[in-house]
């Protein structure tokens, strides 16, 4: 008679053995996210906005109104010889807003598109100021460029929710539908392997991954754009376990039936997909309608990028997240339950 | 109900898939250290059987027991005592041989070192290979090995030597005949009857999830009273008529242009056939005998090959 490992302990392993030997599961897990950070690290270096085309229509007043917009520096003015040329270039977004002066100062603009309605009003400011309008109170400005209010302080945290929830329902979804269409799950449910062992394996080989796949994207966003991390390792390390937990038990849940890959693919963007749009990850959830909101902040991607946030940004500690974390455990106990229960095993 | 020395025994197990009877009311009895064989065609229901039997499918109607327990009230200790290799088991390709013993091996309380199962099967020089790279033979071993991990009271094997070469198909033969010499039961599926005869003190012949004759390799052969098969074929082909005469012939067949004679003599049988078909100026183009065997024995009963599909 021989010593044997812990089976939870063995299939664990296993699974890392085999996750490690398959080159293209360690790109989607640790270079996937590293390129997405490359590509807006570019996308979102420190440099001043740049300025707004703005088209002017040729005519007697026309270089006086170029030379205006010319000394400000956020628009960029552009010469039309007519209206017409003008109002094609408006129309196909080559220029934002259209100016035009014969006999009278005309503003052409599509008011429903944010840059436009601001160029208007840096346009117009240029002009009056150069045709000797004075300011009753002038104002001094006062710049703030601090860290942790720019766009890719937000998306930060909202790319490593993302790529918990995407390596967590793939990385666990593809292999439990391979093991079962290759019979190995059929033959190892003929041994007295316990069901929840081979489950929670599934979902315990997760967390090494984790912690390399976490540290890769916050290393680099602190080091490339010094993202702030201003709440506890601790807190932020709860968080991220939570999260990563909580996915592997949705992912353990998409594919509890999927007998086939093509299914389990349908399945799992069935569910991921919502929550790319609706849990923040690029942009804020709050700019959904309000009658929606209770939805979305019950998904776990929302609580997760929520809970990422506030620990990073805000500095919040674990104690004031008590929400964000009740969501993430609901979601994470209630799906890997109700696997276990409808689990199809052959 | 069970005598203490039945490992195995089922009553009246039936299994349907759609409209398809797959188990049509089967009963079996496999008695403790004994190497009993299911022998049938593909399709003839043994897969579902040892798969019912197993706990692995649910049978829709029948009794199962395995060592004197019901896989409803004792399946962890059942499979704790068992050990199961399936038909065309896949097992995890980026594992090595070692890992993926140490893997079955964990999951038994009691059981048999990786070494000692490598060992067993002639793994040991494989020890650190892939399994994506072993040959077919030596993936059919180790999920042999695999299913020894627990070191079992019975072993079910589904087909095991399907699709290997004949050393390999040997040297599998080999290990479990060492394995059944240690007083374990075996009940293995198979449609080479060679194989049955081989290894099992005992056959079923299985057909349409029915077993339709029970016994001894030596049982079920001598049941045909004809130990010897005369095969043969000639330029012009004979009449049914013409064989009728001839003294010694049992049984006669015709199949593919083919006569297949049973005969309880050869010395006797083989000159008379020979005189018979120069009487009638019929011109030999091929004879041969052989020894009646088990693949005999399926074709009088069911009047089919046992390759058919």
């Amino acid at each position: 008679m021989s010593e044997r490992q812990h089976p939870l302990l063995a299939l664990t392993k296993a699974r890392l053995l085999e996750f490690v030997r398959e080159p293209e599961a360690l790109f989607w897990v640790f270079a996937f996210p590293i390129i997405m950070a490359v590509v807006l690290g570019f996308a979102f270096r420190d440099r001043p906005p740049d300025p707004v085309p703005v088209g002017v229509v040729a005519g007697p007043k026309a270089p006086e109104i170029s030379g205006a917009l010319a000394k400000a520096d956020t628009v960029k003015p552009i010469s039309y010889a007519s209206l017409a040329a003008g109002l094609e270039g408006l129309r196909t977004g080559k220029i934002t807003l259209l100016v035009e002066d014969a006999g009278g100062l005309v503003y052409h603009f599509d008011p429903t598109i944010p840059d436009a309605r601001i160029a208007r009003l840096e346009v117009d400011d240029a002009i009056q100021r150069a045709r000797g309008r004075t300011d009753p109170s002038p104002a001094r400005l006062a710049e703030v460029h601090e860290k942790g209010s720019r766009y890719i302080d937000f998306l930060l945290p909202g790319i490593l929710g993302l790529n918990l929830m995407g390596t967590g329902i793939w990385g666990i979804g593809f292999s439990i539908v391979n093991a079962r269409l290759k019979k190995t799950l059929k033959l190892m449910v003929a041994t007295p392997m316990r069901k929840s062992h081979y489950l929670l394996a599934q979902m315990l080989s997760r967390f090494v991954f984790l912690v390399l796949e976490v540290v890769v994207i916050l290393v680099f966003g602190v080091a490339a754009f010094h993202v702030p991390v201003r709440g506890s390792l601790g807190a932020l390390g709860f968080v991220t376990v939570l999260g990563a937990l909580c996915f592997a038990g949705l992912g353990l849940l998409v594919v509890a039936r999927a007998r086939t890959l093509e299914a389990a693919s349908g399945l799992m963007n069935l569910v991921m997909v919502p929550m790319w749009l609706l849990s923040g990850v690029f942009f804020s959830s709050e700019r959904f309608p309000k009658a929606a909101q209770p939805f979305i902040q019950a998904l776990p991607l929302t609580a997760v990028n929520d809970a990422l946030r506030a620990v990073m940004l805000e500095g919040r500690s674990l104690a004031l997240l008590g929400t964000e974390i009740l969501i993430m455990a609901v979601w994470g106990i209630a799906s890997f339950a109700l696997a276990l229960k409808i689990f199809r095993w052959q | 109900m069970n005598a203490p020395s039945a490992a195995i025994s089922c009553r009246g197990l039936r299994k349907s898939y759609d409209d398809v009877k797959a188990v049509d009311g089967l009963d079996l009895e496999v008695s403790a250290g004994e190497c009993f064989g299911l022998l049938g065609p593909n399709g003839a229901g043994k897969t579902t059987t040892i798969e019912i039997l197993e706990g692995l499918t649910r049978p829709d109607t029948g009794d199962v027991a395995v060592l004197g327990r019901r896989w409803g009230s004792h399946e962890r200790e059942l499979r704790e005592r068992m050990g199961i290799s399936l038909q065309e088991t896949r097992l995890t390709e980026k594992l090595t041989v070692y890992e993926t013993l140490a893997l079955f091996r964990s999951f038994y309380t009691r059981g048999r070192s990786p070494e000692q199962l490598m060992a067993d099967l002639s793994l040991e020089e494989k020890r650190d290979a892939r399994v994506g790279k072993l040959s077919g033979g030596q993936r059919q071993r180790l999920a042999v090995a695999c299913a020894l991990a627990g070191d079992p009271e019975i072993l079910f094997l589904d087909e095991p030597t399907t699709g290997l070469d004949p050393q390999s198909r040997l040297q599998l033969w080999e290990r479990i005949a060492a394995y059944k010499a240690a007083g374990r039961t075996v009940l293995l599926t198979t449609h080479y009857m060679e194989e049955a005869e081989r290894l099992c003190d005992r056959v079923a012949i299985v057909d349409h999830g029915r077993i339709i004759a029970v016994g001894t390799p030596g049982e079920l052969v001598a049941g045909l009273h004809a130990p010897h098969f005369i095969e043969f074929s000639t330029e012009p082909a004979v009449t049914d008529a013409l064989l009728a005469g001839i003294p010694g012939i049992g049984e006669r067949r015709q199949r593919d242009g083919r006569w297949f004679l049973a005969a309880a003599s050869l010395a006797q049988a083989v000159p008379a056939l020979i005189a018979s078909l120069d009487g009638a100026g019929a011109k030999l183009v091929s004879l041969s005998t052989h020894r009646s065997t088990l693949e005999d024995v399926f074709i009088a009963l069911t009047g089919r090959e046992l390759r058919d599909e």
